[in-house]
């Protein structure tokens, strides 16, 4: 409809992160139990929006998206232009928390997908009296490697083209095809070597091998939910994590991908919902 | 025929016969002709490659995104820079109007061992979307009678 104004608003805080400030881009609607969503390596807080959008979730939650440094509306630090960006498991954490510190929020839910489903259950290890409850899409302590990503950041290769079309193939066939061409245009346009160096957490730095045994999700309920055409992180790479998590919950998502949330939103709705209402449900005790 | 059609010990997901993936390939120059948009993105392109089942690869000649030349291996001293090559029963699969989980993509098959890439990559790499797309005409035609 001409004209239509959609509820989403954007806004910028200033976030302290390893002791230096950073302008940080958010967008949220609603209001309720804070849920704050981190987007894929290489993409931005735009992989979302339909979750922002929506009338039923919104009415229980504050839906939170906001760009990591680097990324989308988020620069980089002021003083790291002209270095090598290189996301850690150290970085990604102290950024999650800076900026839900700075927001104020009061135990926030945290869903994060794909390097933000791999974070989560760091979240989950570390600090999880810190959540109300924690849900990783496409998320595994671990997962094979399937690409060199040096080809992501050279000169004699369109870094944008490079990146879009490796993950392509991590999206279901059957979706959306605007959906499916929109969650590729995050990857065409981020900045050279973003996703690479997201990548560098993902592959090297991020392997949560024998750590995840201790999460207690008594104290933190964590919910697994994955793609069956992610062959990224597998279905299986997923439920042999949430095996060795007591009382995680693994849902496998069909006709859903690596992006599930921007791919197919209304498939992606179908396996988010229950998750959000138990997570409503829980309050109520 | 149906009893022609084979269910490889390799656990293939879709039933097929070999000389039918073999001849799916062969389409693939006049597909592209009729698709200019893939065209149009291969407009930069300049290669020759061997592509195909591993049981019969093809040598392509692409010029300015176009099929200039194809021919089935072994072609006497012909070179190439690099090639794509995956079994018959995973063409048959990535040529499902719905492909099956984990055999819907070029990287996908190479990650479950039923595809390999050799040379030099760059090409392939630069290029990455038009070569899947290229791959996946066949996928126009419902490859074995696929809806």
């Amino acid at each position: 409809m001409n004209g239509f104004i959609e509820p989403i608003i954007g806004r910028y805080v200033h976030v302290e992160i390893d002791g230096e400030v950073n302008r940080i881009y958010f967008e949220e609607n609603g209001s309720g139990i804070p849920l704050v969503c981190l987007h894929t390596a290489g993409s931005d807080a735009r992989q979302w929006r339909h979750l922002l959008v929506d009338d039923e979730f919104t009415r229980h939650f504050r839906v939170i998206a906001f760009d990591m440094p680097w990324h989308g509306k988020s620069n980089p630090p002021d003083s790291q232009y002209g270095t090598e960006y290189r996301l850690t498991t150290a970085s990604y954490t102290a950024t999650i928390r800076a900026f839900c510190d700075a927001l104020k929020l009061d135990r926030p839910v945290v869903m994060g997908c794909s390097i933000g489903g791999r974070i989560v259950l760091n979240l989950a290890i570390e600090h999880a009296c810190e959540f109300r409850a924690l849900i990783g899409l496409e998320a595994a302590d671990f997962q094979q490697p399937w690409y060199d990503t040096t080809w992501l950041n050279r000169p004699d290769v369109h870094g944008g083209e490079v990146c879009a079309a490796l993950v392509s193939g991590l999206i279901a066939p059957g979706g959306p095809e605007v959906a499916r061409q929109e969650t590729l245009w995050g990857y065409k346009q981020g900045g050279p070597g973003i996703f690479k160096g997201d990548l560098y957490f993902y592959r090297v730095d991020g392997d949560l091998r024998g750590r995840t045994g201790n999460i207690d999700v008594n104290q933190c309920p964590l919910y697994l939910l994955t793609g069956e055409y992610d062959f990224s992180c597998t279905p299986e790479d997923t439920l042999r994590t949430a095996a060795g998590i007591p009382g995680a919950k693994a849902t496998v998502m069909e006709r859903l991908g690596h992006f599930p949330m921007s791919e197919n939103p209304s498939q992606f709705r179908r396996y988010i919902a229950p998750v959000l209402h138990d997570i409503i449900d829980k309050q109520k005790l | 025929m149906e009893s022609e059609r084979v269910r490889q010990d390799d656990g293939s997901p879709v039933p097929f016969t070999p000389d039918a993936v073999i001849e799916a390939f062969k389409t693939i120059p006049e597909l592209l002709i009729r698709d200019e948009v893939l065209t149009t993105r291969g407009r930069w392109l300049d290669v020759d490659c061997l592509l195909g089942p591993s049981t019969q690869p093809f040598h392509l000649a692409i010029r300015a995104g176009r099929i200039v030349d194809m021919a089935p291996a072994p072609m006497l001293m012909r070179s190439w820079r690099f090639s794509y090559r995956a079994t018959p029963a995973a063409f048959a699969a990535y040529w499902q109007r719905m492909p099956p989980a984990g055999w819907h993509d070029l990287l996908a098959l190479t990650k479950r061992g039923q595809a390999t890439l050799e040379g030099d990559l760059h090409p392939f790499m630069a290029h990455l979307q038009y070569f899947k797309d290229l791959l996946a005409l066949p996928r126009r035609n419902g490859f074995g009678g696929a809806p």
